[in-house]
């Protein structure tokens, strides 16, 4: 088979499948159980560090 | 010993510039080979003054924020110069005697358009987003920019990049391929100034302190790494001689043409949307003081938008060599992308929710408000434009223009102006801006001229699709082409001042924010908040 229809045949079956299932699979991920409370923390990332980036002490919390 | 090799490297480019300014073929290169020369060649000197200097050590408990004021007075200053372009040109088209014969050949409609948009788009939009994207990446991973120096030389990298395009387009060297008229050597200029912004953005996502990477950064990133693929691939293209500025595209006929509008649609979608969504969801939620109305939709508005926007493209390319599948992929996406961006709109539109009252008193929310809603407005007629039937009438027409303007005078500017009058303040240590009343002004102005704009344009657009398509009884065409421009010469004028109205209000803008530099009382104890000695 020529390159264009393989790449094409491939193209709109399986890596058609692979990103409609990524996307699935996000919107899934999005709503898991617990995902509310991870999310409302880091809705809140802008209101923190305003003047200044974290010392290293402040790290990985 | 990092300095001996920069001199070696401005001193060949140096050297470099002179042979190719000696041997050019055309003038475009030739101008440019001597600004390369004045410009290295000064660098050299600098470098060579300061070689043996002890550095100064980086203050790694701040912000690098030097490199974003640049940023914003740069984009206040390429923001006036495009407008101002852009006002010029609507009245060439609508009195063409401005077209003045002292200029032709550099100053006449043909050569200015594409400084114009290029201007609006690369130099304004693209100033704000990257002074905007290493505000917000450094202040959500609460760490300081990675790379040292590099963020500066990726500002007056892309500086240069703005001038020598600007003044190629000027002196006719251009390569006809709308949104990327630069010429090879400019767009290799821009790929390492852009590999280096992709690079000082990650490094300072990598040493982030915060363990999750905020919404915005997903958008700022996916706008640098979609923009540095559609802009190689775009302009893949041989030079005909490395001392001129001609250059062969490798692609030819319909690829051309589709390779050309894959990449000028994801510079509306990646550039002007996903890099803008990013500021969206740093600045509302700053200015309005509470955070994103969802951030789950916030991730599948970024995953949709960016696994849709990609395949649009063709719908440029309706009723052309193009393959009806192909077109019809492209109408078919586009229309499915009205989903994911009115999910975005909502999502920043009721940001506000419970603070609705800001809108009275704030008249920069009211700006980012309003862009929001522009944004909105846009993504509903671009959808709409791309199916066939529709784009049957508004292809080539001044309605596209009336599009383009509304997403991009409604959206990218008053988004940016909101951004700047956030920015400013913040940069400059100011406890406010100058006046509230200039900004309530601004955003009247900018308002009623952007209706004027795509208002007319609607008109004349409609207009003019009709009028081409008219037929009599016996099936010839009634109207010939000039009888459309004539008819259109009303419009072009209401056009031409909705311009004088938005550039009103960016220059209300700019003397707002140099008076909040100079005149606003200062942030008293400016940095109150308790930092830990280290």
């Amino acid at each position: 088979m020529e390159t264009y229809s393989l790449l094409r045949e491939f193209a709109d079956s399986w890596m058609l499948l692979t990103l409609f299932l990524f996307f699935a699979g996000v919107v899934l991920w999005v709503f898991r159980p617990g995902s509310r409370e991870t999310y409302k923390d880091t809705a809140s990332i802008p209101f923190r560090h305003d003047d200044r980036p974290a010392s290293t002490k402040e790290a990985g919390q | 010993m990092l300095n001996y090799f920069k001199l070696i490297v401005l001193g060949l480019i140096t050297l470099f510039a002179m042979i190719a300014a000696n041997y050019a073929r055309d003038l475009a290169y030739q101008m440019h080979a001597v600004l390369i020369v004045l410009i290295s060649g000064g660098l050299f000197l600098w470098v060579l003054r300061g070689t043996d200097e002890p550095a100064a050590p980086e203050p790694m408990n701040e912000y690098q924020d030097g490199v974003v004021r640049a940023g914003v007075i740069a984009t206040a200053f390429w923001g006036i110069a495009g407008f101002l372009v852009g006002v010029i040109i609507a009245f060439q088209l609508a009195f063409p005697a401005l077209n003045l014969d002292v200029l032709q050949g550099y100053g006449n409609f043909g050569r200015l358009r594409p400084l114009h948009t290029s201007a609006v788009i690369f130099a304004f939009g693209g100033n704000a987003l990257i002074a905007s994207s290493f505000f917000i990446v450094q202040r959500t991973s609460a760490a300081r920019l990675w790379g040292g120096n590099l963020g500066w030389f990726v500002f007056w990298g892309y500086q240069l990049f703005i001038v020598l395009a600007a003044t190629g387009y000027l002196l006719g060297g251009t390569q006809s391929k709308e949104y990327a008229e630069p010429e090879w050597y400019v767009d290799l200029w821009l790929t390492v100034v852009w590999l280096a912004f992709l690079a000082v953005f990650l490094g300072t996502l990598i040493k982030r302190k915060e363990p999750h990477i905020y919404v915005a950064n997903w958008f700022l990133l996916a706008f640098i790494v979609t923009v540095a693929m559609l802009h190689v691939v775009n302009n893949i293209s041989i030079p005909v001689s490395v001392f001129g500025s001609k250059s062969v595209q490798v692609f030819a006929g319909v690829q051309d043409a589709m390779v050309q509008w894959w990449y000028g649609h994801n510079a509306v979608g990646f550039f002007l949307t996903a890099g803008f969504l990013g500021m969206m969801y740093y600045f509302i939620p700053k200015q309005a003081e509470r955070p994103v109305f969802s951030y789950k939709l916030s991730i599948i508005h970024f995953w949709a938008l960016i696994f849709l926007y990609i395949w649009a493209g063709p719908h440029h390319l309706h009723y052309t060599a193009l393959p009806t599948w192909a077109s019809t992929l492209g109408m078919v996406f586009s229309i499915v992308l009205w989903m994911p961006s009115w999910g975005g709109m909502i999502n920043g539109l009721m940001t506000l929710s419970g603070a609705w009252d800001k809108l009275r008193t704030d008249p920069v929310i009211r700006m980012m408000v309003i862009s929001v809603g522009f944004y909105g407005m846009s993504t509903f007629e671009g959808p709409m434009m791309s199916i066939r039937a529709v784009n049957s009438l508004s292809h080539y027409t001044d309605w596209t223009i009336g599009h383009v303007h509304s997403g991009a005078l409604g959206w990218n500017g008053m988004i940016t102006f909101g951004a700047l009058y956030y920015l400013t303040p913040v940069l400059w240590k100011r406890e406010r801006l100058y006046s509230l009343t200039l900004v309530s002004w601004h955003f009247w102005l900018a308002t009623i001229g952007i209706v004027l704009y795509a208002a007319s344009m609607w008109v004349t657009g409609i207009m003019e699709g009709l009028m081409w398509r008219e037929v009599d009884a016996n099936g010839f065409l009634v109207n010939s082409f000039a009888d459309t421009v004539s008819a259109k010469f009303p419009m072009y004028v209401v056009r031409g001042l909705g311009g004088v109205l938005f550039l009103t209000g960016a220059l209300i803008m700019c003397y707002n924010l140099w008076m909040t530099v100079r005149r606003s009382p200062a942030k008293e104890a400016s940095l109150s908040t308790a930092v830990p000695a280290e």
